[in-house]
């Protein structure tokens, strides 16, 4: 795969994505605010977020499928609004939807794309990526017929055939079972290990923490961003985990105390977190004695921040 | 649920009017999504208002007024009475007045004119030594609707009309004699001129559908957003949709054309050569039409009401089953707007006149001239982004 980070680019930047103010609305509703990043070439930057929180449109105006209302920037050095025929020659999307042909064959699919960017020898590399992706044996098969996993396989083997610069992963995980989603990010790390830059969007927090950066989005706001230690760090959470039994109640009455700010149960613990410590640590005192619980201070999860941040976003964004 | 579970389990009891609620619910469910798509609801209304007053008003199968070119030898008063006579009839209307017989042939068999008239010299002087001499009224019969009703009127009614002008008694004294002349279809076989029109309408009607939904198929399948995200421009998606099925169009032809020529014996006078480079350049500007109306509507249910709505016109107004001269101004402009229109022309005359390049250069530029402007259509038309 060409395109390192130390190939020659028209600005000559390490940077893959820079963007700024990025707005977009859709009949009166703005999805994505005044959205700014930056994603540094050959990194793999998480794209995290709930649904509808702006992920797919952000995406999709990198790409040059949509337009931004507001907001400038460039992808691989290009500008966004007015350079979208040469992005699309470099970069690589996988929709989120299933988007290939399904009454095609792998094959036939692959050639499809090779063709359309022009390479020299389509079937060549079309084989070379069905074995790459490890499809042999199934060249023939109707996309139709392949099972969740391999149609993503198809999918990431379809938008790297012609040697992108940039993959945009649009949920690429979405219901695929954890084996597939295992290898599937390995083969992203090798791809990035390659010198390409990918930009993913998911909602599972152990594949966030495979990334290089994250950025949180949520309501079309951009609320955090960094390397997962720093994205926590950044959150001023504090959390103790619980362990014993009988959380039931314990969770009821701790829920609405004052200085709780978030109560989740992780299997047989307990993870209480509140932004302000010194009103967490008032509000479980009375507990903690208790001999059932054993009370632990510890650091909070990636998942403790962004239900966090979400909720603070509903309360700032849709109060 | 089944049977026996209804009788062990009181609760899972089937409830009262479970079909009639059930029904209910879709039909319920079916109105809400009829109301959301706007343009199939607008189509429910406004295709049968629409269709029914413009063929009610267009559609004329005993027409009027039809073209008639005039070919004068001799400029006498007789001759000029003769004509005000046929023009008095309401049948003929005379276009254009020639001298040569090679012109006269040439609008006849360019279509230009249904009817030709001629006055051979010294008529005037042979009527009056009583000599009974013919005038030649050759009529173009590939449509014998057309012809008809106009020629069957011809020799009585001229009579009468002249009776008075020429102070002659009753008809049988008529001091010359009209001799009609059927061209290019004497038999007035109506099969002659069906087969070919139906090469255009056949055509026609599956070239649109083609097209018409390949884009929306595009989006409803979900693989637009692919397409777009690639480095592909909506001029080569035009042609990569069209071409395969021009290829698909020229045989169907091919077989249409073949078949009237074995089963229906329908005689090709023309150059073969010229015939299929003409039927290519006709599917072609179908292809583009209907893919331009799949740049326009948004589901592949509206691609086909929109065929529809442009394939019932074609059919009706484009003179393949009502004669075109009959109908009126405002009819005859819209069918100059259909491809089938200027094919059913081409095909006509090619068939069964044996007409050249020359006779058919308004239709085929006609024909190209719609292909171009659906094509710039419907490349403006293509979104390139999902904005």
């Amino acid at each position: 795969m060409n395109g390192g980070p130390t190939s020659a680019q028209p600005d000559g930047s390490r940077i893959a994505i820079d963007v700024k103010g990025l707005t977009k609305s859709f009949g009166g509703r703005e999805v994505v605010h005044d959205l700014s990043m930056q994603v540094k070439r050959g990194s793999i930057y998480g794209f995290l977020g709930p649904n509808g929180s702006g992920k797919t449109t952000t995406i999709r105006i990198l790409c040059g499928l949509l337009t931004p209302d507001s907001g400038e920037g460039t992808c691989l050095g290009y500008d966004i609004r007015r350079d979208a025929d040469k992005i699309k020659r470099k970069v690589g999307y996988m929709t989120q939807r299933f988007s290939l042909y399904q009454d095609l064959s792998v094959r036939e699919n692959l050639e499809f794309v090779a063709r359309l960017y022009g390479m020299p020898d389509a079937r060549g590399a079309a084989a070379d990526m069905i074995a790459r992706i490890g499809l042999k044996g199934r060249e023939e098969q109707l996309a139709a017929n392949l099972s969740g996993g391999w149609k993503q396989r198809l999918a990431l083997g379809a938008c790297t055939l012609p040697n992108p610069q940039l993959l945009l992963l649009d949920e690429p995980t979405a219901g695929v079972d954890p084996k597939a989603r295992r290898d599937f990010w390995n083969e992203i790390h090798a791809l990035a290990a390659e010198g390409l830059t990918v930009l993913v969007s998911t909602h599972y927090m152990d594949e966030a923490e495979r990334c290089h950066e994250i950025a949180y989005i949520a309501y079309g706001h951009l609320l955090a961003h960094g390397t997962v230690d720093e994205v926590i760090a950044a959150s001023a959470l504090s959390t103790w985990t619980v362990t014993g039994e009988d959380f039931n109640g314990l969770m009821a009455e701790l829920t609405n105390k004052p200085g709780v700010d978030m109560v989740a149960p992780f299997g047989t613990s307990l993870h209480v977190s509140g932004r302000d410590k010194a009103a967490l640590e008032a509000a479980i005192a009375p507990y903690r004695d208790d001999s059932k619980w054993h009370w632990q201070p510890s650091e909070p999860s990636l998942e403790d921040v962004f239900i966090d941040l979400m909720g603070r976003s509903k309360d700032n964004f849709q109060g | 649920m089944r049977a026996t579970d209804t009788i062990r389990n009181g609760e899972d009891r089937e409830p009262a009017f479970g079909f009639w609620r059930r029904s209910y619910a879709m039909l319920v469910k079916e109105f809400i999504q009829l109301r959301r798509d706007r343009v199939s609801f607008a189509m429910i209304i406004m295709l049968p208002v629409m269709q029914l007053t413009l063929f009610g008003y267009a559609i004329n199968t005993t027409p009027r007024n039809l073209p008639t070119a005039v070919l004068t030898q001799e400029d006498t008063d007789l001759g000029r009475s003769i004509l005000k006579a046929m023009e008095n009839t309401a049948y003929f209307h005379f276009v254009r007045e020639v001298h040569t017989v090679e012109q006269f042939d040439e609008l006849l068999q360019s279509g230009k004119v249904l009817f030709g008239v001629e006055i051979p010299r010294g008529f005037e002087r042979a009527v009056r030594r009583g000599d009974r001499p013919a005038l030649l009224v050759a009529a173009d019969a590939t449509d014998p609707t057309a012809a008809g009703s106009a020629l069957g009127a011809l020799g009585p009614l001229v009579q009468t009309a002249l009776a008075h002008d020429l102070h002659v008694g009753d008809p049988p004294d008529m001091p010359f004699e009209i001799r009609a002349h059927a061209r290019y279809n004497p038999a007035a076989d109506s099969r002659l001129n069906i087969v070919p029109g139906l090469v255009g309408t056949i055509l026609t009607m599956t070239m649109l559908i083609f097209t018409a939904l390949s884009v929306t198929r595009e989006i409803e399948r979900g693989t637009m957003e692919s397409l777009l995200s690639m480095p592909i421009k909506p001029v080569e998606v035009m042609f990569g949709k069209i071409i395969p099925y021009v290829l698909v169009g020229f045989i169907q032809a091919t077989l249409i054309i073949a078949i009237g020529i074995l089963l229906f014996g329908v005689p090709v006078l023309g150059s073969l050569t010229l015939l299929a480079l003409l039927t290519t350049l006709f599917i072609t500007t179908n292809l583009s039409i209907g893919y331009t109306f799949s740049t326009i509507v948004q589901n592949q249910l509206q691609a086909m009401q929109l065929s529809m709505m442009f394939f019932l016109p074609s059919i009706l107004l484009s003179g393949f089953m009502f004669p075109f001269a009959g109908m009126p101004v405002w009819a005859q402009y819209i069918g100059e707007g259909l491809p089938l229109t200027h094919f059913v022309r081409i095909v006509r005359a090619i068939m069964l006149k044996g007409a050249a390049m020359p006779n058919l250069q308004y239709d085929t530029i006609a024909l190209a001239a719609l292909m171009l402007f659906a094509m710039t259509v419907a490349v403006t038309r293509f979104r390139r982004t999902l904005d």
